[in-house]
């Protein structure tokens, strides 16, 4: 995947503008993150790493974090607050009781 | 080759010969036979493509979208109830400008359930901005299916083979069936400058505001303005090819004639044989025959009628509250000029009731005997 880019294209006349409503980047542009009214929090003691909540979530707002335990390859979730919307997707799905909790915004 | 086949599986042979790539399809009477050769050609190898099997017509056109949004040659056909299913998206494959051919065939809608042709169905989809071409025999589906193909992608517009319910869609005729090479001469692989493709990500179809939705509408008004020309360019390509040339409309002794009979699809087929039965008893009549209804071919029409003393609009559609659409759009199309002949409105047909030959002269003679049309539709054939 190309770095996220932070880049918004405007167009100014038809001739500029492409032929369909497409970026011409991604849309990392739009941060997301201002929507949310549920803030959504990993609780690391309980979380097993099973990555189900990175699987759900539609925004680029869970990512894979690589790290090292045992001499072994793993993966946590890290929720981007800066996408994150807070839909709740990733704390319906959550397999483990209370790994994923939620908070009210702001609090 | 020559081989006798239905209209339906004309169709199929189209989308085959096209080497259509992506077929999301969900069967309805009576374009059931059209799906049915597909899925047979894409299980036996016959096919290089991927039937995809859905829920729905509306999934049939989503579907459609995405693959046609990789890059994919995209077939798919559906018929009245299907199609209105699919007209939300429908304006969605415009919009992502995505160039599929669908083919559909003319049924009525219900209620009452029925069955028989009807051209209400798809004119009802006219402002959805889906090209849409009616074809008068089987011959001319398929060699319609390859044409739209060409032009779809070259204007990246969608495009709607149409063909009437069993009149033409299970009516055997023998069709020549262009060879292969010919064709992938004739229509090279698609290569659009968009796709999706992961390695290089785009938002397709995103929020867009007052700012951006303008220009992208007026870019497929232009588009479609743009196919105008392309259709009879293409069509004329294929007659040096193929041996049979096409265009926006077709003619028919209108060299000479005082009088025109205006239809579409098999409608203008046995309109044709009506001509030479009038011109046996001395009538100066032509058809004309609108083949492309959207983009509609506004230019060629005023041409034909600028010669002409009246002519007379056969519609087997009807738009309720108004007229024959058919009818309103030729009127249309004339308005402005200095001195547009009468034009009369006439709707026949619905619900798949026969117009013979006979019907069509008595329309004709019917019209002659008019001062001047006194209502927006003269009625054939309803048991008044």
């Amino acid at each position: 995947m190309p770095e996220k880019t932070e880049k918004q294209i405007v167009f100014d006349k038809v001739k500029d503008t492409p032929p369909l409503a497409v970026s011409l980047y991604t849309m990392d542009y739009n941060k997301t993150g201002s929507w949310r009214n549920v803030r959504p929090v990993i609780d690391y003691e309980k979380c097993t790493g099973c990555m189900t909540c990175w699987k759900f979530c539609p925004e680029p707002a869970i990512d894979a974090e690589k790290y090292e335990e045992d001499g072994k390859e793993k993966y946590k979730p890290v929720i981007d607050y800066e996408y994150c919307k807070g839909c709740g997707i990733c704390w319906v799905e959550c397999p483990v009781e209370g790994a994923i909790y939620t908070e009210e915004e702001g609090e | 080759m020559r081989k006798v086949m239905i209209g339906n599986h004309a169709l199929s042979y189209g989308a085959k010969i096209s080497r259509a790539q992506v077929i999301p399809a969900y069967p309805i009477t009576p374009q059931t036979e059209v799906v049915e050769l597909l899925s047979e050609m894409c299980a036996n190898g016959e096919m290089d493509a991927k039937f995809i099997k859905v829920e729905s017509e509306h999934s049939a056109m989503t579907a459609s979208i995405g693959a046609s949004a990789t890059g994919a040659r995209v077939f798919t056909a559906t018929s009245a109830q299907g199609l209105a299913l699919m007209h939300e998206v429908l304006h969605w494959a415009v919009g992502a400008r995505t160039p599929i051919v669908m083919g559909n065939i003319n049924r009525a809608m219900a209620p009452p359930w029925t069955i028989w042709t009807e051209q209400t169905d798809s004119l009802a989809q006219r402002d959805t901005g889906w090209m849409q071409l009616y074809a008068q025999n089987s011959q001319e589906v398929l060699d319609s299916v390859i044409q739209a193909y060409k032009v779809a992608e070259a204007v990246q517009i969608p495009a709607m083979v149409i063909l009437a319910a069993f009149v033409l869609s299970h009516t055997s005729e023998a069709v020549e069936l262009p060879e292969q090479g010919k064709v992938d001469e004739f229509l090279p692989p698609y290569e659009p400058e968009y796709r999706i493709d992961p390695a290089n990500p785009h938002a397709f179809g995103g929020l867009t505001g007052p700012d951006g939705y303008f220009e992208l509408r007026y870019q497929i008004q232009k588009a479609i303005e743009d196919s105008l020309p392309k259709w009879d360019e293409v069509g004329r390509e294929f007659g040096e090819l193929f041996g049979r040339k096409y265009g926006l409309i077709e003619t028919y002794k209108v060299e000479d004639a005082k009088n025109l009979i205006i239809s579409s699809a098999t409608l203008a087929s046995t309109a044709r044989t009506a001509v030479d039965a009038l011109r046996e008893k001395g009538e100066k009549v032509g058809l004309l025959r609108i083949r492309v209804f959207r983009p509609f071919p506004s230019a060629q029409i005023r041409s034909i009628l600028s010669s002409v003393d009246r002519a007379v609009v056969v519609d087997r559609n009807i738009s309720f509250g108004a007229s024959g659409i058919f009818y309103q759009e030729v009127k249309a199309a004339v308005y402005n000029e200095k001195n547009p002949p009468p034009i009369f409105g006439v709707i026949a047909g619905i619900g798949g009731r026969d117009v013979t030959k006979k019907d069509i002269i008595d329309i004709y003679e019917d019209i002659m005997r008019m001062d001047e049309p006194k209502s927006d539709i003269i009625w054939k054939g309803v048991r008044l």
